[in-house]
């Protein structure tokens, strides 16, 4: 064989040819491995909607489920509640649910479908924590007559009136969330789906 | 003897390997205590690789049977209460000695070049180390174990569009479950640990290839004799091999007497609330990290939320561990050591390590008004020392460095 030249614009051509179509192959291998993080078939089943019975659900009572494994709150307010949630208005961060935190059906002054029965996870918004149910007014340690019921976290510290919404200047940034559940029938609860799906 | 050595040479690099980096490794004569902590780390990392060897052989990584296996461990597994009180007293240990280890480094500008990269791979390291840490402080699946996972995690979720998503990712189901126990089990019996393994010995091969900084912050390769050897440095082996035993023993008094007597250290080594089982529907009353990660989490907390996010806190603990990194870059001193240092870096470096102190206690504490001030202020001060120090290092007359090491 001849003594040929060595084509170094061909020899790098082909290098970085290779180099590409490597990176496009490793590309596709990373898809199974990465997909092998989302939740499993097995996770999604269990992430399924939950029925609550509230024909025993009484005044100021509150219950709590597990919907895909978070906490929902289900409580019956009284009218003195839902009367004295339009005055803290001013002491909330977003009293009249402008950020995304609730369905369109429960984006209202009470935060729900039906104003008596709230729903809402029952993870605070900070970091997660699950805030404790303080419904009586006036409690000495969460500043007396000011307190109106709602609810602490112990973790940091952030309070959330019986609608679920924040109060300002606590680490907690917005309201809890609401999730998306319908009413079967008047006192069956089905939480994880919306009204108009079923 | 010398047959079977040679054999192997001629397949195998060992006498060179054992001279350049034990026998004819130069190491300044200089040394002082700071230095012993370099090697109790790798020390540390092989008690934490052995104890937890054998910890897998009996833990399971189900949230259904991961609490009671632990329980199975202390009780009923012969000797399992010391392997595992030597595996948890071991993690926080390496924090004692990683904290001391990096403070040298800020002591005697170990960090400035030629080691630019040694300091960067250390600070991969301090990272890597800390996600094993977190992951192995979940399998426990005690009520901290879960409820200090969700609130990490969650910081994940604050990141607009990709938050959710990522949440769902990491944690393989719609909150901290199963899968997430199992994937960390994994992570931190198999993946971390090989990464840690791999960038200890990246960081000493880089070390080797400069050479120790030290008290002086004189470069011994500078003075050499006839023979290529620096004046003022010794062989690693024997001299500071057997200083280093000292070094052993003594750390290891003060280790098994925590292991024996204390292995919960008050609640700052093992927390009470992580003697109960993971509950997801009751929060402990008070959620803290370990003290190794509290300087951290008080940064997280000092930043209130903004714009109905919390994210802004979050990039703020992101990048109070990241401007480590920039660290031999903002220091513009012409001198190394603190023992020639002008005042306003040695009053800085006194503010930073007070700062990181209080950043560490606030972390463990409840919010109150008044701690939520300190940690701002605190968190102020602790960015303050990154931003300004190409300003204060820059000031104030430096003392002359001498050519050779001093004796003290």
């Amino acid at each position: 064989m001849s003594e040929q030249e060595i084509d170094l614009k061909k020899r790098r051509f082909l290098t970085g040819a290779t180099s590409v179509v490597g990176a496009v192959g490793v590309g596709f291998v990373l898809v199974p491995f990465l997909s092998s993080w989302m939740p499993s078939a097995r996770a999604k089943a269990a992430g399924a909607p939950v029925d609550v019975d509230i024909t025993k659900l009484e005044e100021g009572q509150l219950v709590r489920v597990l919907w895909r494994k978070k906490p929902v709150w289900i409580f019956r307010r009284d009218k003195t509640v839902l009367a004295n949630l339009p005055t803290l208005d001013a002491e909330l961060v977003d009293p009249n649910n402008t950020e995304d935190q609730q369905p369109e059906y429960a984006r209202n002054p009470h935060r729900s479908i039906n104003p008596e029965i709230a729903v809402m996870i029952g993870i605070c918004t900070h970091l997660g924590c699950s805030p404790t149910y303080r419904p009586e007014v006036g409690a000495a340690d969460l500043g007396g007559d000011a307190w109106k019921g709602g609810f602490y976290c112990p973790c940091h510290g952030s309070k959330f009136d019986l609608a679920g919404r924040v109060y300002a200047g606590v680490p907690a940034p917005i309201n809890l969330a609401i999730p998306p559940y319908h009413f079967v029938t008047d006192s069956l609860i089905r939480i994880g789906i919306d009204p108009k799906a079923s | 003897m010398d047959n079977n050595k040679n054999w192997i040479d001629q397949r195998f690099p060992l006498t060179k390997v054992w001279n350049e980096h034990l026998a004819e490794y130069y190491t300044p004569r200089n040394f002082n205590f700071w230095y012993f902590f370099g090697s109790l780390a790798i020390l540390v990392l092989v008690i934490q690789i052995l104890t937890g060897v054998f910890l897998t052989m009996h833990f399971k990584p189900d949230a259904a049977l991961a609490f009671a296996s632990v329980e199975y461990i202390m009780r009923d597994v012969d000797w399992g209460w010391l392997i595992r009180y030597i595996h948890s007293t071991g993690a926080s240990a390496f924090f004692v000695v990683i904290y001391l280890h990096m403070y040298r480094g800020l002591l005697y500008g170990s960090y400035k070049a030629p080691r630019e990269l040694i300091w960067i791979l250390g600070m991969v390291l301090y990272i890597a180390l800390m996600a094993e840490a977190f992951m192995g402080y979940v399998l426990p699946w005690g009520q901290m174990s879960y409820w200090g996972a969700k609130v990490i995690i969650n910081l994940f979720g604050s990141f607009p569009v990709i938050g959710d998503i990522l949440l769902e990712f990491i944690l393989g189901d719609y909150a901290v479950g199963d899968p997430a126990l199992n994937r960390f089990f994994s992570l931190h019996v198999i993946a971390l640990p090989l990464i840690l393994v791999v960038l200890v010995f990246l960081h000493i091969v880089a070390l080797h290839t400069v050479g120790s900084n030290n008290p002086d912050g004189v470069e011994i390769k500078k003075n050499k004799d006839a023979d290529g050897i620096p004046k003022d440095g010794i062989p690693f082996h024997p001299y500071y091999s057997v200083k280093d035993i000292v070094g052993v023993v003594v750390f290891l008094m003060i280790f098994t007497s925590i292991v024996f007597f204390a292995p919960a250290l008050g609640g700052y080594f093992l927390e009470a609330p992580n003697f109960v089982e993971a509950n997801p529907l009751k929060t402990p009353d008070h959620i803290a990290p370990l003290w190794y990660l509290t300087p951290f989490y008080s940064v997280l907390r000092a930043i209130p939320p903004m714009f109905g996010s919390q994210l802004p806190g979050v990039l703020a603990m992101f990048a109070a561990l990241l401007i480590l990194v920039a660290l031999p870059w903002l220091d513009r001193s012409k001198v190394k050591s603190i023992r020639y240092r002008s005042w306003p870096y040695k009053v800085a470096l006194a503010i930073f390590v007070v700062t990181f102190i209080v950043l560490g206690w606030l972390g463990m504490q409840a919010v109150t008004p008044l701690y939520s001030l300190m940690a701002q202020i605190f968190t102020a001060l602790y960015f303050a020392f990154f931003i300004l120090m190409p300003w204060f290092t820059s000031i104030g007359e430096t003392k002359p460095v001498p050519e050779r090491t001093t004796e003290h």
